[in-house]
């Protein structure tokens, strides 16, 4: 690998740790009694579910409880817990990747990621899924063959609220490294054909 | 029947009719123009937001009425100096407070003056304050929530009318007293009125950081009647001015013996100066007892304390910095032009509007240009303060505002109409009817350094026929110009809450950055506060009995409370649990003596509530706060005194 795949790497590796700062989901509801500009939103990231607002949660979880929803409490999502483990090791292995070099570490590091990230999806599908089917039989509002669970991605209405379920910050950051990467592993193939003397570790 | 009023105003003031123009019409199309203009330029789409807020007084309603300009749109009333039931104001432990005074619980009161705290001489938007006229009150409401915080009561004071009108930084509010009275007020006979009756004229200071009142100083001033005042500003910042009448010093049948001076008198207060000589001590500390209450933001409580002792400078005191200036007749308005130089008077019995210069009055008391002295007091020559006057502008003009371009507008009571200006040459361009006998204008930001000139409100005494009829009773109205152009456009009638008499203005930005939309749950310290359902509890302290409840949508925790006795005193501490925008928990229980509580998210209130008889009461929530509101309710036990039912409460299931 060239030093600039090289930096490349490191760049792509460095960028994952925004994602203990940014969410990498959004979901906003919006409702008459919560019109744009005033709508509730719910920030997901691998290290937390907050509000959009300091309070949005808290009213969320306040609107959910008429139809039986359990509320959203990150001690029940473990998730939360290990999904940064996760993290941390892909950018460990990232910057190892750079620091040997090696081309084809590059694509078991993205087959890493996009696995990682599968994964996450699905698990953010099953939660999803679990909050808007596994609802309190005694719950005050009851539609029979009515579930509640938001889009996975794009919009849905649900009774009075209209649910937003978009990728943040976070997962343009996962992008902009997978592209990072694959630029780093693409640069450093032309690079073995045009200047095989000046490479090195290929 | 209009025409026939104009006669009959015009014949019992017996004056010619030459100064009497306009005001005769019957419809409206010649002071509107074109409808459909009149129209667009009031027409607030829903949806979309009025451009000016406007505070403007209830009078007898002793509250303050917040409108959107320029739909005309009432919008809140916030109480000030009256019980409001509907807010608990008055009613709940927590603001029982803010209505005591020296002379104990004062449920009403008549509200006058609106007036924005300043800085640099325009509106900051922070604060806005307003006089209790019947009782000496001076109000500060909070205009992130739209609350009043504090209320000082003026002692040496009685009709406290030219309050509480405020230097240009709010260094100082002012409160002068419209009665006269002997000072310290005693047992004497209403004949000694020329030599024991005084006025005085109060100096209220704010704390520039908190917006805390506090009494500073009290000019002894002859024993007249002190009607309204403004601030300098710009070159005239360290003076204030009140008009005055009755300088005859009548005691009775004011309407005739207070009216034969031809002039009065504007006050000149050189307020800077005043305050300089208080701080070195100057005149004496009398022994007086006044209320101060104060709402605190964290406990959601208000307390009422008795202040004591007053400083009184006397005019030995202040020689040099008191002076009057004579005003024809029986003046009212007593405003200051945007450039701090004019000063205009509004005398209501006048023939002229006369215009004084600040310049030309600083002059007068260097060249020594004194007619007289009255009670130590130097009395200014006229002509030689006199920048000019406003010839046959109308009659009985009473205030008069600015706009940015010039001009100024005077209401006219008797005419009935609003006349407007030049402050160059001061000849009258043009004039507008008003529907009818105006008594207040305003022009937001009018009074200020800065006026916002896009339109001229009439504040009118009399509706009569202006909209449907509600028997002998109606409520008073207010009418928006157009000022923008050269000829003044009237654009909108709309009814207001008690009697405004006086209003302000600003742009809605000023308050709406700053508008609160909770309170903050974590930061709120009552004493009684219950900050999550698990600490719902009912505790028993002899006949006292407290419950601890909680609201959020849609239930009360508890919900079911027994081993309540006849004769126990039941404090019913509410907390709203949201901390949701719009969300606010009501509470009402059957045969409680006062009114319900509103909550707002965050907050704690407490409703005292004494059952008589033996029973199971209700209680639930009257706001309708969601779908189930009205499954938000609950049952509380009544049992004999001396019985032996427990005291229980259930928690959540
Ligand atoms: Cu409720």
């Amino acid at each position: 690998m060239t030093m600039k795949s090289r930096l490349f790497m490191v760049l792509a590796s460095a960028l994952l740790i925004g994602l203990f700062f940014v969410p990498m989901w959004s979901i906003t509801l919006e409702a008459p009694q919560y019109p744009k500009g005033y709508e509730l939103g719910i920030l997901i990231s691998i290290n937390e579910v907050r509000g959009a607002n300091e309070f949005d949660l808290q009213n969320v979880n306040g609107l959910n409880h008429y139809i039986g929803m359990k509320p959203i409490d990150e001690k029940a999502i473990p998730e939360l817990e290990y999904m940064p483990l996760i993290v941390g090791v892909l950018i460990a292995v990232g910057l190892l990747t750079s620091l040997i070099g090696k081309r084809q570490l590059v694509i078991v590091w993205l087959v890493l990621l996009l696995i990682a990230g599968t994964l996450g999806m699905y698990d953010f599908y099953r939660w999803e899924y679990d909050y808007g089917h596994n609802l309190d039989p005694r719950a005050a509002i009851k539609i029979p063959g009515m579930s509640y669970q938001p889009p996975l991605f794009g919009s849905e209405k649900l009774l009075n609220i209209t649910a937003y379920s978009y990728p943040a910050l976070g997962s343009y950051l996962i992008l902009l490294s997978v592209a990072l990467a694959g630029w780093a592993w693409w640069a450093s193939r032309k690079a073995a054909t045009k200047l095989p003397l000046a490479t090195a570790g290929t | 029947m209009k025409s026939m009023l104009t006669l009959l105003l015009i014949s019992s003031i017996a004056t010619s009719a030459l100064f009497f123009t306009g005001c005769s019409g019957g419809t409206d199309t010649k002071a509107i123009g074109s409808v459909a203009d009149a129209a667009m330029k009031v027409y607030v789409a829903p949806g979309a937001k009025d451009e000016f807020y406007d505070f403007a007084s209830g009078g007898f309603s002793g509250q303050m009425a917040v409108i959107g300009l320029p739909s005309g749109r009432l919008i809140r009333v916030i109480p000030v100096f009256s019980m409001d039931p509907e807010k608990a104001y008055g009613f709940s432990e927590e603001t029982k407070p803010m209505l005591m005074t020296s002379h104990g619980f004062i449920p009403w009161d008549d509200s006058h003056h609106p007036e924005f705290s300043m800085s640099d001489g325009v509106p900051d938007g922070r604060f806005l304050f307003i006089n209790a006229n019947n009782t000496p009150r001076v109000a500060r409401i909070d205009l992130t929530d739209f609350r009043t915080k504090e209320i000082l009561e003026i002692p040496n004071s009685s009709g406290n009318h030219s309050s509480p009108f405020t230097t240009e930084n709010s260094e100082y509010i002012v409160a002068g007293t419209r009665f006269s009275l002997p000072i310290p007020n005693e047992d004497v006979s209403i004949q000694a009125y020329s030599e024991k009756f005084k006025g005085t004229l109060s100096f209220v200071k704010m704390d520039k950081a908190t917006g805390r009142l506090s009494l500073a100083f009290q000019l002894m001033m002859p024993g007249f009647d002190y009607d309204l005042a403004h601030a300098g500003k710009g070159p005239s910042h360290d003076w204030i001015f009140f008009s005055c009448y009755n300088t005859e010093k009548a005691n009775t049948m004011l309407e005739i013996n207070a009216s034969q001076n031809d002039k009065d008198f504007i006050v000149a207060v050189n307020w800077k100066k005043c305050e300089e000589l208080a701080a070195q001590g100057k005149g004496q500390i009398v022994n007086v007892s006044y209320a101060h209450n104060i709402y605190n933001d964290e406990t959601h409580t208000a307390s009422s304390v008795m202040e004591k002792d007053v400083r009184i400078l006397t005019s030995a005191d202040t020689k040099g910095n008191v002076y009057y200036m004579p005003t024809p007749k029986s003046p009212h308005g007593c405003d200051v032009a945007p450039n701090g130089e004019l000063i205009v008077g509004g005398g209501k019995l006048a023939t002229v509007i006369p215009v004084l210069s600040f310049s030309k009055m600083l002059k007068a008391i260097q060249d020594g240009k004194i007619d007289k002295e009255i009670d130590g007091i130097p009395v200014l020559n006229y002509k030689a303060c006199l920048a000019g006057e406003v010839e046959k502008p109308g009659l009985g003009p009473l205030h008069t505002e600015f706009d940015d371009k010039g001009f100024a507008y005077t209401s006219m009571f008797v005419s009935s109409e609003i006349v407007k200006w030049s402050l160059k040459d001061f000849k009258v361009v043009d004039r507008v009817p008003t529907y009818y006998s105006i008594g207040h204008l305003g022009i937001p930001g009018g009074d200020t350094k800065k006026p916002w000139g896009k339109y001229v409100l009439a504040y009118n005494k009399i509706t009569k026929d202006r909209f449907l009829p509600t028997g002998p009773e109606l409520f008073q109205s207010a009418q928006l110009y157009d000022i923008t152009g050269e000829k003044m456009k009237l654009l909108l009638d709309f009814p207001t809450i008690g009697e405004p008499h006086y209003a302000q203005a600003c742009p809605a930005d000023l308050i709406v950055k700053n508008s609160k939309k909770i309170y903050q749950l974590a930061q709120n310290k009552h004493p009684y506060a219950t900050k999550k359902e698990a600490d719902a509890r009912v505790v028993r302290k002899g006949n006292e009995v407290h419950v601890y409840m909680t609201s959020i949508r849609s239930h009360f925790a508890p919900d079911n409370i027994e081993g309540i006795k006849v004769g126990d005193k039941v404090y019913w501490h509410i907390t709203n649990l949201e901390q949701d925008w719009d969300v606010p928990h009501g509470f009402a229980v059957l045969g409680a003596n006062n009114s319900e509580l509103l909550i707002m998210p965050g907050e704690t209130c407490t409703l005292l509530w004494e059952p008589k008889t033996p029973g199971i009461y209700p209680f639930y929530c009257t706001d309708f706060c969601s779908a189930l509101h009205q499954e938000m309710q609950g049952y509380v036990r009544v049992s004999p005194s001396g019985s032996s039912t427990a005291l229980t409460w259930n928690s959540r299931k």
